[in-house]
């Protein structure tokens, strides 16, 4: 059984379709990346899986359960974390406020706030500081270690890369194997091709709402890749 | 040194406008829900205390504890049963379903009490008073009013920035959809603002049938009352909810020393005239 199952899902907002008979496989300890241009949909997988948008209880399984109906907070119970795409840290409250908030439900696992400090150390520099001064890059590793904190099963990131200067998107993508060898499951997406494939043991590509391309990066010519990600 | 004895009658006035104050303000920031019935709740509150009062034969401040508790609940239970499904359908039915509520709330205790006014008798402790000078008198019960005041904000404000559920209501007031993607329930979250504001306007309510008279009709008045000091204060600082209580305290107090019965007039002008030349507000938060 994955630890993430997802089965002909479509879904959408209004009238726009966003995500066509969609199947998916997230296996228990591994990395896997969805790649795709602007406006694929893969924002919206993401929602579906973090419970901002409901589906079918059976199109999203989490363990081997139907979590299609189950709300947004409750998930993050269940093991699942999501770090949206534009961050949305707290403006108001403090970086360690946020960390906090971030450990409201808490499962029991490796990550406490001290965890989260070594593994972004200018987080534990910027403690006392409103989130709302941080920039973009500080804003980022807040937002991830703010999901740590619920200790997650699955952690769903959600265009890293998003905004930030290369060097500052180098720098988060460090902290990505110690967050893995922690044994959590990664389900990322982004539009940075490049480092989706370098941390990935596995990648899928979405294109106008439908996965056309499955497999593990070595497995997959950069022709392939370069084919899914514009459906030339 | 009359003038001096208004503006600390005002002052202390102004603590009691600050109770009512401080709970308007949590709800509207914790899920921006304009409540219409916030003045009908602070006088249903004096009116649990009222019947305590006659069944049991205590002093109205011990029914202040069990009036706190009844409203919680009260507050907690119309949230979940009512306002989160108004507010689901949006911001204006939202308003509109309190302003129902406030008309019910009026009408019952109307049904159920008379339209005559009603009092709470406290004692002695009404009457006490330090005399400062031959003019400047300092009356216990609104000495006590002010200073219990502060301590429900200093309350809170612990409360706010210490505890789990705190930080929770300030992370759903700053991103409700990211406080919910850390497991927070608004729902129940919501239901627990409502609970804390109807508990502190309880003291309010309590507060003010003590010091003055009430009737089914106050509440509106007390709402703009509250709404007046909040916006003098500026939104989201709790503060300055005591600072805007006690300017409109003063103003009112000043406005009646002027001409009598010019107290309210004044404290509306002095309200417009801070929504015309500072409309954030004396004391805004500047993040935002």
């Amino acid at each position: 059984m994955s630890l993430l199952e997802i089965d002909h899902l479509s879904c959408g907002y209004g009238h726009f379709q966003a995500l066509f008979d969609i199947d998916l496989r997230v296996e228990q300890g591994e990395t896997h990346a969805v790649i795709g241009a602007n406006g694929a949909g893969k924002s919206t997988l993401l929602r579906t899986i973090c419970g901002l948008i409901r589906t079918d209880p059976d199109r999203v399984r989490f363990e081997g359960q139907p979590i299609g109906q189950v709300p947004a907070h409750k998930r993050v119970g269940l093991g699942i974390s999501y770090v949206p795409e534009g961050r949305w840290v707290f403006p108001s409250l403090t970086v360690h406020e946020n960390l906090l908030v971030g450990g409201h439900t808490r499962r029991k696992g490796i990550w406490t706030i001290d965890k989260v400090y070594e593994l972004f150390p200018l987080l534990a520099r910027l403690r006392n500081r409103q989130a709302l001064g941080l920039s973009g890059g500080e804003q980022q590793a807040l937002a991830i270690g703010r999901g740590l904190m619920a200790n997650p099963r699955l952690l769903l990131l959600d265009e890293v890369s998003l905004g930030l200067a290369p060097v500052v998107v180098e720098k988060i993508y460090e902290a990505m194997p110690a967050i893995i060898e922690a044994g959590t499951t990664v389900l990322l997406v982004e539009q940075d091709v490049g480092q989706a494939l370098k941390i990935a043991d596995r990648v899928s590509c979405l294109l106008e709402g439908r996965l056309v391309l499955e497999g593990r990066p070595s497995e997959i010519s950069q022709e392939q890749i370069v084919a899914a990600y514009f459906g030339v | 040194m009359v003038w001096v004895n208004d503006i600390i009658q005002g002052v202390l006035l102004g603590g009691l406008y600050a109770l009512f104050a401080a709970g308007l303000a949590l709800v509207f920031g914790v899920m921006r829900l304009v409540n219409l019935a916030h003045g009908d709740f602070s006088v249903m509150a004096a009116y649990l205390a009222l019947v305590i009062v006659g069944s049991l034969n205590v002093n109205p401040l011990y029914s202040l504890v069990f009036a706190m508790i009844v409203m919680g609940i009260f507050g907690y239970a119309i949230q979940r049963g009512l306002f989160n499904f108004a507010m689901d359908a949006g911001p204006m039915q939202a308003i509109l379903a309190t302003f129902g509520v406030a008309i019910i709330v009026q009408n019952l205790l109307l049904e159920g009490f008379t339209a005559n006014s009603k009092g709470l008798d406290a004692g002695r402790i009404e009457n006490a008073f330090i005399r400062i000078s031959n003019q400047v008198v300092i009356g216990w019960f609104p000495l006590i009013t002010l200073l219990v005041a502060v301590a429900v904000l200093l309350g809170l404000q612990i409360f706010l920035s210490r505890t789990r559920l705190g930080r929770a209501f300030r992370a759903t007031a700053d991103n409700q959809r990211a406080a919910q993607l850390m497991g927070i329930d608004n729902r129940h979250l919501y239901g627990m603002a409502m609970a804390l504001a109807l508990a502190m306007v309880a003291i309010g309510g309590v507060f003010i049938g003590i010091r003055t008279t009430f009737s089914p009709s106050a509440g509106p008045l007390r709402l703009i009352f509250a709404y007046e000091a909040v916006i003098i204060g500026g939104l989201g600082s709790l503060w300055g909810t005591l600072v805007g209580g006690i300017v409109l305290g003063v103003a009112q107090v000043l406005g009646d020393h002027i001409q009598q019965g010019w107290g309210i007039l004044v404290g509306h002008l002095v309200f417009l005239a801070i929504l015309a030349f500072r409309p954030q507000g004396l004391f805004a938060r500047q993040a935002q």
